[in-house]
């Protein structure tokens, strides 16, 4: 959505705005981190779980319920859940239930976190400062699937700022194609580049691209 | 557009949202996937121990140390490990210092990335269609609306976390602030600061 028009102003909420307006709220973000620890899917896949909500229903949803639409439909869509299951819960343990997340193990799962990084011999392809232009924000690898190239930087020419080494490639990540890590880089890009009428030409956004979305410039 | 989800279980719950996580809780929990008390658990941990207060520590620290500041920019990671502020949503963080000459402001345009282990859950502005929508285009305006202006020769640098690089601002700490000792600055460092909305000591 980004660089999209209507959304209207923002509201700044006072610092002491609760971490949680209703305690329903909590409960999906913590139902959401619970479930996975039975690693049925990564977060790539839940990512793509709340984008392929129907377009009506996304633009429904308040945040929260896009978080829970999504995790239902990642169980049911997984084989976890059968939809009888899911409306009248029998009380049979289910076979996953050994990966349970027990309170014991919360700081620790919470404390290490899932890292992205990886170790790849192939070098960076682009260097600090070179000029690079991103390609289409398509899944190449999945006909409709998910990527993490915004729309509003597809086809723009920016600037190498940081390489990053390589990380999990979301557009396979997130359906089942393996991890396939490419490096990434910090790519920053002229608003006169990005925007009809910037509101200063010199500003510049940042964006976190991975090798495989640009190409060099001089190749194009 | 096809898609390789095509059964959508979320349409057979309630269609009330409370209702709605509340069934899948107890499905969940009578197969024996969740144990209710974890869930508690993660709640309070976001709720009571993870917060701004955290980043804040980082931040006035690095105004007050330099060679902690510079050892910071450059091996930000171990440092951070060693606060114990590393883990989920925070895995690898990079720090953008706002000077004179660039103000840096985070977002994430494509869901709501946000350095959990350093200021906690995001705040609803954070995750609204306005902010993740505009900021980019239109930074100047957006941060007019958090009571902030910036002078026409100040850069803006609009952070899109788009990976699993989590952003955290070090903002420029004003003159008059000098003689803060670290418990006072801890107090002046919002939460909105150290994502580029707020100034230090501009408060709204």
């Amino acid at each position: 959505m980004g660089g999209r028009f209507g959304d209207g102003a923002i509201k700044p909420g006072s610092c002491e705005e609760k971490t949680f307006k209703e305690r329903w709220h909590a409960r999906v973000l913590a139902v959401t981190l619970a479930t996975g620890s039975l690693r049925q899917w990564n977060l790539d896949m839940m990512r793509h779980a709340r984008e392929c909500l129907p377009p009506k229903e996304y633009a429904a949803f308040s945040y929260y319920e896009k978080w829970i639409a999504a995790l239902a439909d990642l169980l049911v869509g997984k084989g976890i859940l059968s939809p009888d299951e899911l409306l009248s819960p029998s009380s049979q343990m289910h076979q996953l239930s050994r990966r349970k997340l027990l309170i014991a193990d919360v700081a620790d799962v919470l404390s290490k976190g899932a890292p992205t990084s990886r170790s790849v011999n192939a070098s960076p392809k682009f260097l600090v400062d070179q000029i690079v232009k991103t390609r289409r924000a398509e899944n190449k690898f999945f006909y409709g699937g998910h990527t993490r190239l915004p729309k509003y930087v597809e086809r723009c020419v920016g600037k190498i700022e940081i390489c990053h080494g390589a990380h999990v490639f979301p557009d396979t990540h997130a359906h089942d194609l393996g991890e396939r890590p490419e490096h990434l880089y910090t790519v920053s890009f002229l608003a006169s580049e990005l925007w009809q009428s910037p509101e200063n030409p010199n500003d510049t956004v940042c964006v976190d691209i991975w090798e495989s979305y640009m190409e060099p410039l001089n190749d194009q | 557009m096809p898609h390789d989800i095509e059964k959508h279980g979320h349409s057979l719950l309630p269609s009330d949202p409370e209702l709605k996580v509340k069934a899948l809780e107890t499905a969940l929990a009578k197969n024996g996937l969740i144990d209710p008390a974890a869930l508690d658990e993660i709640i309070d941990t976001y709720q009571n121990k993870i917060g701004p207060k955290n980043g804040a520590t980082i931040i006035a620290k690095a105004w007050l140390d330099q060679n902690f500041k510079n050892d910071l920019m450059t091996n930000t990671m171990p440092i951070l490990e060693k606060f114990g502020f590393f883990g989920r949503q925070g895995e690898h963080i990079q720090i953008v210092e706002n000077t004179p000459e660039v103000h840096n402001i985070v977002v994430c345009t494509l869901c709501s990335c946000y350095p959990w282990p350093l200021l906690g859950i995001p705040p609803t502005w954070y995750k609204s269609d306005a902010y993740r929508s505009r900021v980019v285009r239109e930074p100047r305006k957006c941060l007019s609306e958090f009571g902030v202006t910036l002078p026409n020769n100040t850069k803006v640098r609009v952070w899109d976390s788009t990976a699993e690089i989590r952003y955290l601002v070090l903002p420029m700490l004003p003159k008059k602030y000098k003689d803060f000792d670290k418990e006072q600055l801890i107090e002046l460092i919002s939460r909105d600061a150290m994502i580029g909305a707020a100034l230090i000591g501009n408060v709204t």
